[in-house]
C-alpha cells in the first residue's frame, strides 16, 4: 500500500498529497501523522492538496480528523492549495471544515504556522533557529 | 393509428406542383413569410410536402417530417419570427390539399371528405409539434441570455495586491451563486488574493436563501485560504436580516471604502495622507 511521505521542515511537518487519496491511504496518513507529531514535537502540519482534483466526503472528513488529532497534540493544521472546484464541492457537500486553517499556497501556510509558533513558542528549543 | 387509404398519397404525387403553387399563394395572401425570399419558401414547401407525402403513406407523421419541421421552427425562432407565422405556414397547406383532393375525387364526395380529414388530422398534429419546437427554441434562447447576464454581472475586481472585490448586483439565486463562486475562486487563485470584499450594495433583498448562498461563497473562499469581508449592507436590509435571524458571522463593514481600509490594515498596510485633508 502507498504511504504518503511526511517531511519535517523546521518546526512543521509537510505532507504533500500528489496521488489519488484512497480511503486506506488517507487512514494510514491520519495514523502516521499523529505518531510523527508526537515524535517530532512539531507545532504545525502543512497539508498541500494542490494536486488533488477530487475530494469526496470521506477525504474531507479525514482532513478534519487529522486537524482534530493534531490540535489535541498541540499542532496547528493548515490545508493549502485547494483547487476552486474542490472548494465548491466541499461546500456543496456541507463540509466547510470550520476547524481547519487554510492558505492559498505552501509559503503562506508556512507563514501561518510561523506566526503561531511565535505566539505560543515551541517545546524543543533546538527546532527554532536562534542565530 | 389506422392505415390511411393510399388516396392522399396519390393525390399529392399527381398534383404536387399545383399544391405548392397554391400553398405559396396562400402564404402570400396571409401576408406572412415576407422575410423569406420566394425561392427559400418554395424549397421549404417542397421538402415539407415531400416529407408529408411520406407520412401520409405511413399513416402518421414520420421522423423525417418531425425533424424537418422542428429544425425549421427552431431556425425561425432564433431569427425572431413570431410563432403565428410558422403555424400559419403549416396551416396554409390545408386548403391546397383539400382542393386537390376534392378535384381528384369529384365523383366520390365521401372519399374526398375522408382524405381531407386525414390530411387535416396530420396537419393538426404538425401544428402541435411546431408549438412545442418553438417553445423549446425559446427556452434555449432565454437560457442563453440568462447565462450571458449572469456572466456580465459578476465581475471580480482587483483593488490592491491580494485584495479582491466582488460587487454583487441583482438577485442572488442558486445558479448565479454558482457562477459567482467559480469566478471568485478562480480570481483568488489567479491573483493570489488573501482578502475578498463582497459588496452587496446592489443586492435588492437579502433573505435566508440569499444569505445561505453568500455563506457558501464565503466558506468556499475560506477553504481556498482567503478571508471574506461583507460590505454595503443597507440599513433596511440589515434590519430585515436581523428580523429574519440571518447570521453571516463574518466581518461586515458599512461601505466598500471601510472594507478596503480594514483589508489593507489586515495585510499590514495603511493609507497615509501626504498633506492635511482639505489643504
Amino acid at each position: 500500500m502507498d504511504r504518503i511521505p511526511i517531511l519535517k521542515i523546521g518546526p512543521a511537518l509537510l505532507v504533500t498529497i500528489q496521488v489519488d487519496l484512497h480511503d486506506d491511504v488517507a487512514m494510514a496518513l491520519e495514523e502516521d501523522l499523529g505518531n510523527r507529531i508526537v515524535k517530532s514535537g512539531a507545532k504545525g502540519v502543512l497539508i498541500d492538496i494542490s494536486a488533488l482534483e477530487i475530494v469526496d466526503s470521506f477525504i474531507g472528513r479525514t482532513l478534519a480528523n487529522i486537524a482534530g488529532v493534531a490540535r489535541l497534540l498541540d499542532a496547528e493544521t493548515v490545508v493549502v492549495g485547494m483547487r476552486p472546484a474542490v472548494a465548491i464541492t466541499l461546500v456543496e457537500l456541507g463540509l466547510s471544515m470550520p476547524g481547519i486553517r487554510t492558505a492559498l499556497d505552501a509559503e503562506r501556510g508556512m507563514a501561518v504556522i510561523r506566526a503561531r509558533i511565535a505566539e505560543v513558542g515551541t517545546a524543543d528549543d533546538h527546532v527554532v533557529d536562534k542565530r | 393509428m389506422a392505415r390511411r387509404p393510399a388516396g392522399l398519397v396519390d393525390i399529392i404525387a399527381a398534383h404536387e406542383d399545383e399544391i405548392i403553387r397554391q400553398w405559396q399563394a396562400e402564404l402570400a395572401s396571409n401576408g406572412s413569410e415576407r422575410r423569406l425570399s420566394a425561392r427559400e419558401i418554395e424549397t421549404q414547401c417542397r421538402s415539407m410536402l415531400d416529407a408529408f407525402r411520406e407520412s401520409a403513406e405511413a399513416g402518421q407523421a414520420s421522423e423525417r417530417l418531425h425533424d424537418l419541421l422542428a429544425g425549421m421552427t427552431r431556425t425561425r425562432a432564433l431569427q425572431g419570427f413570431p410563432i403565428s407565422e410558422t403555424v400559419s405556414f403549416v396551416l396554409s397547406l390545408k386548403r391546397p390539399l383539400a382542393d386537390a383532393a376534392i378535384k381528384a375525387l369529384e365523383r366520390q364526395p365521401a372519399a374526398a371528405l375522408r382524405e381531407v380529414m386525414a390530411a387535416g388530422d396530420l396537419i393538426d398534429g404538425l401544428v402541435r409539434n411546431v408549438t412545442e419546437a418553438f417553445a423549446r427554441a425559446r427556452e434555449e434562447i432565454i437560457l442563453h441570455q440568462q447565462q450571458e447576464i449572469s456572466e456580465l454581472s459578476t465581475p471580480v475586481v482587483k483593488l490592491w495586491d491580494g485584495i479582491l472585490a466582488l460587487p454583487l448586483i441583482g438577485t442572488l439565486d442558486s445558479s448565479r451563486t454558482q457562477v459567482v463562486m467559480e469566478n471568485l475562486l478562480q480570481a483568488i487563485v489567479d491573483e493570489g488574493a488573501q482578502m475578498t470584499i463582497i459588496d452587496i450594495t446592489g443586492v435588492p433583498t437579502v433573505d435566508t436563501l440569499v444569505a445561505q448562498h453568500l455563506l457558501k461563497t464565503i466558506a468556499a473562499a475560506r477553504l481556498m485560504g482567503a478571508e471574506c469581508i461583507i460590505s454595503g449592507i443597507r440599513p433596511q436590509i440589515a434590519q430585515t436580516m436581523v428580523h429574519l435571524g440571518v447570521e453571516l458571522s463574518v466581518v461586515s463593514k458599512a461601505t466598500l471604502a471601510e472594507a478596503l481600509g480594514y483589508a489593507l490594515a489586515q495585510s499590514g498596510r495603511a493609507v497615509v495622507a501626504r498633506r492635511p485633508a482639505g489643504g
